[in-house]
């Protein structure tokens, strides 16, 4: 605790730390208003005397029905979720045996090879992804989930590995020894020993990989066209507005309902998602 | 029948040569302790046996067949590691049949294999137990048990009792001799405390460096010492030794320096009249040091100052100056002596041992 | 033998026939190699490959649909002289370093702040989060909405307050728009930053600081000479992550402006995208993506330097 009077206290510590939550949290609140304010109240300027931002009494549903509805919403959010699953999926299995590879076998260039994959990880989408593009439409993958399924795991691959190494570092040696002299093959040690002990670190990574799936934009921009294939990110963002038109209510909506699967994984997981964001920092 | 057979076994890791050239032939049902100090060899050696370590260049046979390049889950042996290894998801039943299951036992001979062996260690109970609800000492017996449940041709041992407090570990001590006395089975147990491997081992190979430094029966190895480093790390407390000069007279050999003057035994003579003019190390146990009385011969005792006394109730130990160099000698619980006293002390000319100086060879 | 149960068949008369598949996942190596092969092979296709293939579309004319012809260092020399192209590389530096600055100090701040006990302590921590936890553009369309010239609400509040009389257009105004977008970067980062930096923080023994002030420390030195330079470590690899991040950063303003008003907001990832993919000059695209290049280097350099120094301490 802080030490000293009362009003040091309130200076130092309980008034910053309102800031910042307050500053970090306000646009979620306005999302939420704004989907439930009906559209004759959310049109006003911003110095008009009636304008009242902070609440209303007229709540209504029309934004969510609409979008729900008129829109190609509830697609997207169903594509977003086969895509975020399979891809994490993949990451998943070559994290793992990646990660095991790395951290528990001996042989040549396995430094190496895992500082490369490590590097493969500060990577960015934008310097790749004109390039891949075209590879993707030469594999006649444009404008499929495959495109995204089989490029994502290209940025969770790395993460996944990065963290089951760490996890399987923490593993005795011994255990494998063990099994080995036990009568199992290494393989078979990896499996039934080994992977099951992961678990925590495999859940950890898993939920990460699936919220930056979730979340990727540039790649579902650039690799989809036709409205039936879009993600979340990029449904909302592109189809939400005719002409010139931004239908702020149903945006909205979209932004918030679009994140619901995600907030929704990450309430259930907050340690283990903490976990594996400052294990991925502390290397 | 499993004897185990170790021919000029070496061992290298990269630059490191941890194991150089050793030999041992493991009878049939005999328990054999490797021990030394850390860094002497005998982990590795007992990991080349269980197949974790690649073998440099030797050979391991068990029962005449050449093992070198079996993997471990194919040289039927059972290691008990110094942490347990306990699978941490799985219960205690699961852990010990986790080897019958890779082997491919049905279930009703698994059940009936791991019944026998909780009840050999008194576990049962503990079955449906996962590990970490377990206290040290039935970790321990669950690793054995886990051990004993397939049967194997040889047990291997990683210092298992080291992780246990001191009143558990010597009561682990008698039961892992009544077991072995039960099951009969080959075993090769590694440790680095020389008291375990005094009273468990029906051979013990004593290790530094790499190399074998004496192999033989416990009494043989702490009666006859083959150099001073074996002579030294067994027993406790450990020998005491002195640097002495050899001179010859009368047809007698005489050990001598600042503090002593020892007439050796008639039977050291020969052996001791070639170093005559030269320095050797004289070597005798804390126990064969007694405080001399007037019937005791002036030509096997010396003076001393006593500088520490601990008083253990069985026995009382005198750190004494004798000389240049100090000494520890143990002695009757009812001896008087304080602080600053001097004595004089006798030894028991039976037990003198000599050392060359540079080779540390028994002379 | 005292034991009563079925006898093991003799290990010696025959060990279990091993098979040749078998014997060679028994090897490290090849167990290895085949356990890294299906990510190599995915990594090698997605981005080596890509990586390789970009540095061919660079010193070739391609447009989309039309393939080109190798022009040596052409595409080079025009964004050389392309001004539009010197706006973008001093936008996204004056971008990257302001907002890493700002990210560093509030998220240090937050952290100092959260690493100490108060009710609802680990409630705040999982809603500090996140920004960094919802989709980048859907939260960024919230501020989007939230500066529109006609109906902000953070001028309906400045205007309240009495601070402004005129409306602000964070976005469409040039002088003001990369700020704008400065602000929203920084909000999305400071969380990661904080959570990052408490983890950091939460590694420094008290007894540390607790010897320090026993020494007579007052807070700010306490903080100056133990927990700054034992959080220097963790700081250094967050910061080289977020600059790398931030400096191809494309979300956020692609969403905010497009990269206008006039290019005030243009960034490399923006200008190569509408290069590149919105008037299907490939090839030029694809050289501005590799102006991200030579940062990636270095960045992954230091990294590795680093890494390499904190590992033989």
């Amino acid at each position: 605790m802080i030490e000293g009077a009362i009003w040091r206290r309130w200076v130092f510590f309980y008034f910053p730390l309102t800031a910042f939550i307050v500053a970090l949290l306000f646009p979620f609140y306005w999302m939420v208003i704004t989907t439930i304010r009906p559209d004759s109240e959310l049109y006003r300027p911003w110095n008009a005397p009636n304008y009242a931002p902070f609440w209303t009494w007229n709540p209504t549903l029309v934004h969510i029905k609409d979008l729900l509805t008129e829109t190609l919403f509830s697609t997207w959010m169903l594509n977003t979720m086969i895509i975020s699953l399979a891809a994490t999926g993949i990451s998943l299995f070559c994290g793992l045996l990646a990660g095991y590879a790395l951290s528990r076998l001996k042989f040549p260039f396995a430094g190496s090879l895992g500082t490369m994959i490590f590097i493969t990880y500060l990577v960015p989408q934008t310097l790749l992804f004109i390039p891949l593009a075209d590879i993707i439409r030469n594999f006649h993958l444009g404008d499929t989930p495959w495109a995204l399924i089989l490029t994502y795991p290209t940025f969770l691959i790395p993460f996944c590995t990065w963290l089951m190494m760490g996890y399987f570092k923490s593993i005795p040696k011994e255990l494998e020894e063990c099994a080995r002299i036990d009568g199992a093959t290494r393989w078979k040690a990896m499996v039934y020993i080994i992977f099951p002990i992961a678990v925590p670190g495999i859940l950890s990574a898993g939920i990460f990989a699936f919220t930056l799936s979730w979340n990727e934009f540039l790649y579902a921009l650039v690799f989809l066209s036709s409205p039936e294939q879009k993600t979340v990110p990029v449904g909302v963002t592109s189809e939400l507005i005719r002409g010139d038109v931004f239908y702020w209510g149903e945006l909205m909506a979209g932004a918030l309902l679009g994140s619901i699967p995600v907030a929704f994984v990450y309430s259930f997981f907050v340690e283990h998602y903490v976990a594996s964001l400052t294990g991925s920092v502390k290397g | 029948m499993a004897q185990v057979v170790i021919r000029s076994l070496n061992k290298k890791f990269d630059e490191v040569h941890a194991v150089k050239d050793v030999n041992l032939d493991i009878r049939d049902k005999e328990f054999v302790v490797l021990v030394g100090p850390s860094g002497c060899g005998k982990t590795t050696t007992l990991r080349m046996v269980a197949g974790l370590e690649s073998i440099t260049s030797g050979r391991i046979m068990i029962d005449d067949k050449v093992i070198n390049e079996l993997p471990p889950m194919d040289r039927d042996i059972a290691m008990v590691f110094q942490n347990y290894a306990l699978y941490p998801h799985m219960s205690v039943y699961d852990n010990m049949a986790f080897g019958l299951k890779m082997r491919k036992f049905d279930k009703p001979n698994i059940a009936r294999r791991v019944q026998e062996a909780a009840e050999i260690l008194g576990i049962q109970e503990l079955l449906r137990r996962k590990p970490r609800q377990l206290s040290g000492g039935q970790r321990q017996r669950v690793a054995l048990g886990r051990a004993i449940v397939r049967h194997p041709q040889v047990f291997l041992f990683d210092e298992p009792l080291s992780n246990l407090d001191a009143k558990l570990r010597v009561q682990m001590r008698v039961e892992l001799k009544k077991l072995h006395d039960r099951l009969g089975t080959t075993a090769i147990y590694v440790t680095h405390d020389q008291v375990e491997a005094m009273t468990l081992g029906d051979r013990v190979v004593v290790m530094k460096d790499g190399y074998v430094q004496q192999v033989g029966e416990p009494l043989e190895l702490y009666n006859e010492p083959a150099n001073r480093f074996v002579a030294g790390f067994l027993g406790s407390p450990a020998m005491n030794f002195a640097t002495v000069k050899v001179s010859q007279e009368n047809g007698a050999v005489w050990a001598a320096n600042a503090g002593m003057q020892i007439k050796a035994p008639a039977e050291f003579t020969n052996r001791l009249g070639r170093y005559v003019g030269q320095e050797i190390t004289l070597g005798i146990r804390p126990e064969d040091l007694y405080v001399a009385s007037a019937a005791d011969p002036a030509e096997l005792g010396f003076d001393v100052v006593v500088e520490v006394v601990e008083r253990l109730g069985s026995e009382i130990l005198l750190d004494v100056a004798v000389g240049t160099d100090t000494m520890v000698a143990s002695v009757e619980p009812h001896v008087r002596a304080n602080i600053h006293d001097r004595m004089r002390l006798a030894l028991n000319p039976q037990r003198l041992h000599f050392f060359d100086m540079q080779s540390e060879a028994a002379i | 033998m005292t034991f009563t149960s079925v006898a093991a068949p003799s290990a010696y008369a025959g060990s279990p026939k091993r098979g040749p598949v078998t014997r060679l996942l028994e090897d490290e190596r090849w167990l290895a190699i085949l356990l890294l092969l299906p990510t190599l092979v995915l990594l090698g296709l997605f981005i080596a490959y890509p990586f390789f293939k970009g540095v061919e579309l660079s010193v070739t004319d391609t447009k989309v649909g039309v393939p080109g012809q190798f022009v040596g260092l052409q595409n080079f020399e025009k964004i050389w002289n392309d001004s539009i192209f010197h706006v973008a590389v001093w936008n996204t530096c004056l971008y990257t370093f302001v907002t890493t600055v700002f990210k560093l100090v509030l998220g240090l701040w937050l952290a100092l702040l959260l690493n100490n006990h108060f009710k609802g302590k680990a409630f705040t921590r999982a809603f500090i989060l996140l920004p960094f936890i919802i989709p980048t553009v859907l939260s960024t369309l919230a501020w989007k909405w939230m500066f529109d010239p006609t109906f902000s609400v953070i001028n309906w509040m400045l205007f309240q307050l009495g601070i402004i009389h005129a409306r602000i257009n964070w976005l469409g105004d040039p002088n003001l728009a990369l700020i704008s977008v400065m602000i929203v970067n920084v909000w999305r980062g400071v969380p990661f930053y904080a959570i990052s930096l408490l983890a950091g923080l939460q590694t420094i023994s008290p007894e540390l600081h607790e010897a320090a002030a026993i020494d007579g420390a007052r807070a700010w030195q306490r903080f100056r000479h133990v927990t700054w330079p034992l959080l220097l470590p963790v700081t250094l690899v967050i910061v080289l992550f977020s600059v790398i991040q931030t400096f191809a950063d494309f979300q956020l303003v692609y969403v905010l402006t497009g990269g206008g008003p006039a290019n005030a907001t243009q960034l490399f990832a923006t200008y190569a995208y509408q290069l590149g993919i919105g008037t299907g000059l490939l090839s030029e695209g694809a050289t501005i993506s590799l102006a991200i290049f030579p940062v990636l280097l270095l960045v992954v350099i230091v990294q590795l330097l680093y890494i390499r120094r904190v590992e033989t301490l």
